[in-house]
């Protein structure tokens, strides 16, 4: 028992901490080629500048995410090797799909990078382009790997064995477009709004610096417009889980009995023992709407279902809380801006509102942590919903606090001086006098 | 006409092969790195760095590519392994990313901050270890003491890789990086004396190489029985010795004449050689005993779709790759 805790453990830890540099590797490319589209139309050296840095700052995260990433694919059969017997045959198509979207945001940020005097600047836009269609790609194939373990499908069991795969039918399982559209969504959300947060920090230093005024204008248009769309996108995935795994959406709003128009949750601790969640505000039939769009549709409670077929709800309702009330302020602050910037850019730069952003600055991030412990902790007991127990999953192998420890020490000294490496870069910012790129009708806003 | 398998089987050596020729050689240049004294040695090092930095990533992706073929097409084979090799692999896994995050740290200058290159060490030091155990899991799954038809029968044994047989392959591995890397060098700058260091550390590794290759013969009777009966006793033996023997001796050759680019084919055939002979060793097994190609694999579908994404990914990705080479390797591949 206490080696599964270990084992789920390592796999949070090596997640959580990928996770971050994969948003970053889906979310940069895009703020680069945009600054460096911007460049090529306007020839202004500011957004070469600005294309540069963040190709750089890409660069260095990418190296993070790539090896990191490299550890989740081993450890998926370290840890889990009865997970990996079973499913490998079945989920390989997007992992072997994932390879080739790695290969061609490898391939061509190296030429991104190191090929500013060495290719045309029309090459070195289009390999920009491929980069951030390479980081997309790699997100929605694993997505859809995950998505299948919410609701495997394009498969039979035939004596406890997976049969008659279909691995077309794998990957477009049924949760595979809500979870795909949410991440690659959350992940332009939270890198849009931790650069436009970096941005506006040194903006209220030096206000009149226009390379700051241009790269918060650029990274504030990506992440508010995806952070705006964020709230459509995570009603459809919960409508989704609503009918999908029940249990899940229970879990995630604290329900224990099986109720007609049931009441939206904010706050409050759910108390297992005692199956009832306490301290929340409650408003009437809320969930219900929310979940069926029917004020008086039944939601099924998490007493409804055997105690060893239940998720934790603390963790899963907390997290959900964590993420909407990210979700609502970013969206906010994204719809804010819209409507400031709309007539007079000027008008961004203002204290209360640098302020805002940079409040916003880490809530991406967060969300998306919160997000994926609603995901993986809501589904548990399961690791394959309704098909295999993650206690069923993992590896014999004992002593796993060794490599717990290990690997927890080597990523708290790789995330400091990652860190670090960013803030020394950002603490030697260039200056553009302001005006340079920001005027109303310049290129690179949306 | 192969098996859908044995196709199958066939993509993971050949990914490990264009990892061992392309990664391995980042590997062993942080080796020379580790290995850099005496005068000059701040020269080496940029070019070193010079020549991994823009390619290091994209070669690091054949051993993911590996894996997940592994994984997609042959998934009790890799659960045996990760269960039965826990240990090695999991250093190795520290290994590349101290190695990976080390070399980016380092490649934008963050040791200047306090005077200290210490990640320049972490990245020597990581790319010692890590080739090093990769040849180790390689020699272990050859020995015959990684048994298992499924995971029930993986029993404790876990130290099948702490024996001499393993160990000297990873030596060999390990030698093989360094040479790999030094011969490459050689044809990555224009400075004379940058040459005939690297044309030294060349013929050097090339002697180590050798001398394991010679010695793994005597090792492999005792502890990989059956891959030495396949390696010394099949039709193909000869040839492949006799092959290996002449790219070792043409390497020599050229590399006394200072004949580089023949000196470069040569080697890089010389470990195309070895890694073929080892697999057409483990043929028909990918784990002996318990563990052959044709009754391990994943549903005829998932192969065949496979293959095809494979097929096609390489179609759109090779002239990507090559592009990638065209532009940093200009010189040293393609002669202008
Ligand atoms: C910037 C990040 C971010 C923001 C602002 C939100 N989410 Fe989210 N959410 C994620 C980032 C995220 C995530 C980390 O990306 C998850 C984890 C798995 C996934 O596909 O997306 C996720 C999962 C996730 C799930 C679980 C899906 C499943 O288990 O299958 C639901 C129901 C929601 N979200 C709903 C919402 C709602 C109603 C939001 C309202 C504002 C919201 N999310 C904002
Ligand atoms: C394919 C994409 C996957 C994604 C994106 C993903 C994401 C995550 C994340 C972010 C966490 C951390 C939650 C936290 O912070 O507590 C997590 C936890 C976990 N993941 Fe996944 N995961 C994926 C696949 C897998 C696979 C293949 C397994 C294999 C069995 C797995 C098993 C687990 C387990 C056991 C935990 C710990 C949950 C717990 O503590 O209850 N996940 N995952
Ligand atoms: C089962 C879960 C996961 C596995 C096995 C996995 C595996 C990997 C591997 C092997 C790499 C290295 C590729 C390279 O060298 O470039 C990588 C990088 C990457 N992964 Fe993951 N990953 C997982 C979860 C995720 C999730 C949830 C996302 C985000 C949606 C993601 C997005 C990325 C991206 C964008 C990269 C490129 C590196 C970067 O830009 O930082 N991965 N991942």
């Amino acid at each position: 028992m206490t080696e599964l805790v270990l084992a789920r453990a390592q796999m949070a830890m090596l997640f959580a901490f990928h996770i971050l540099f994969a948003v970053a590797g889906i979310g940069m490319p895009v703020l680069m080629v945009i600054a460096e589209g911007a460049h090529l139309r306007t020839g202004k050296p500011v957004y070469a500048e600005l294309a540069r840095r963040w190709g750089r700052g890409t660069a260095v995260l990418f190296a993070v995410g790539a090896v990191s990433g490299t550890v989740l694919s081993f450890e998926l059969g370290l840890l889990w090797p009865r997970f990996m017997e079973f499913a490998g045959g079945v989920i390989g198509l997007p992992f072997a799909l994932e390879g080739f979207a790695f290969f061609t945001e490898a391939i061509f940020l190296g030429i991104y990078v190191y090929g500013w005097e060495k290719v045309s600047p029309r090459l070195h836009l289009a390999a920009g382009c491929l980069v951030a269609l390479g980081g997309i790609l790699s997100g929605v194939f694993v997505v859809s790997a995950n998505a299948w373990m919410n609701s495997p499908a394009g498969f039979t069991l035939i004596a406890g064995r997976p049969a008659n795969v279909s691995p077309l039918a794998v990957m477009a399982n049924p949760a595979w477009k809500t979870e795909t559209i949410h991440m690659t969504l959350a992940a332009f959300a939270a890198s849009g709004f931790a650069v436009a947060g970096i941005h506006a920090f040194r903006l209220l230093r030096e206000p009149r610096n226009g390379f700051h005024r241009v790269a918060l204008g650029i990274a504030l248009s990506v992440g508010g417009v995806a952070a705006v769309l964020q709230p459509i996108s995570g009603d459809l995935s919960a409508r989704f889980v609503a009918r999908n795994q029940p249990v899940k959406l229970a879990a995630m709003e604290g329900q224990f009995p099986t109720q007609r128009g049931a009441p939206l949750r904010i706050g409050g601790l759910p108390d297992a023992a005692e199956e009832t969640t306490r301290y929340a505000l409650e408003i009437p039939r809320g969930l219900s709407l929310l979940a069926f769009h029917d004020a008086d549709a039944e939601v099924v409670g998490l007493s409804a279902f055997p105690r060893d077929e239940r998720p934790n709800p603390v963790p899963v309702h907390l997290a959900f809380q964590v993420m909407v009330a990210c979700g609502i302020a970013l969206a906010a602050v994204g719809a804010a801006g819209a409507i400031l910037g709309w007539k007079r850019r000027e008008r961004l730069f203002s204290r209360p509102f640098l302020c805002a952003v940079v409040a916003c600055g880490p809530l991406g991030l967060l969300a998306v942590e919160a997000g994926w412990v609603v995901t993986e902790l809501g589904r548990q007991p399961w690791v394959i919903h309704k098909v295999m127990r993650t206690s069923d999953a993992v590896t014999p192998v004992g002593g796993l606090a060794l490599p717990f420890a290990f690997f927890t020490l080597i990523y708290l000294v790789l995330g400091v001086f990652a860190a670090r490496l960013l803030r020394k870069e950002l603490g030697a910012s260039p200056f553009f006098p302001a005006g340079e790129g920001d005027s109303p009708t310049a290129p690179g806003e949306v | 006409m192969p098996t859908l398998p044995t196709l199958a089987a066939g993509c993971i050596l050949a990914s490990l092969v264009l990892y061992a020729l392309t990664g391995g050689a980042d590997f062993g240049g942080g080796v020379w790195g580790l290995l850099n004294h005496g005068p000059r040695a701040e020269a080496r090092k940029r070019l070193i760095d010079h020549a991994i930095g823009p390619v290091w990533e994209t070669n690091h992706i054949w051993v993911i590519v590996a894996v997940v073929v592994l994984f997609t097409a042959f998934p009790k084979v890799f659960a045996v392994l990760s269960t039965a090799l826990f240990v090695p692999l999991t250093l190795i896994l520290a290994g590349i990313i101290l190695r990976g995050s080390a070399f980016a740290f380092q490649t934008h200058r963050l040791h200047e901050e306090d005077g200290t290159d210490w990640w320049g060490g972490v990245f020597a030091g990581a790319s010692l270890v890590t080739p090093f155990l990769l040849g180790v899991v390689l020699g272990a799954v050859s020995t015959g003491a990684v048994r298992g038809e499924g995971l029930s029968s993986v029993a404790g044994g876990t130290d099948a890789w702490l024996a001499p047989f393993p160990l000297s392959v990873g030596g060999m591995t390990l030698s093989s990086c360094a040479y790999l890397a030094a011969v490459y060098l050689i044809l990555e700058t224009d400075d004379p004396e940058l040459k005939e260091d690297f044309r030294r550390r060349a013929l050097g590794a090339l002697v180590l190489v050798s001398l394991l290759s010679a010695a793994i013969p005597f090792l492999s009777p005792g502890g990989a029985p059956e891959f030495h009966r396949a390696l010394t006793g099949s039709w193909w033996s000869v040839p492949l010795m006799g092959a290996n023997a002449l790219a070792a001796l043409g390497s020599a050759v050229s590399l006394a004449v200072r004949a580089y680019p023949l000196a470069r084919a040569c080697a890089a055939s010389q470990v195309t050689l070895l890694l073929a002979g080892w697999g057409m060793a483990q043929h028909p097994y990918l784990v002996r005993p318990g563990l052959p190609i044709s009754s391990s694999a994943a549903s005829p579908e998932m192969l065949r779709l496979l293959l095809i994404i494979l097929a096609a990914g390489g179609v759109l990705l090779f002239p990507a790759i090559y592009l990638l080479f065209r532009v940093f390797k200009k010189k040293a591949l393609f002669g202008r």
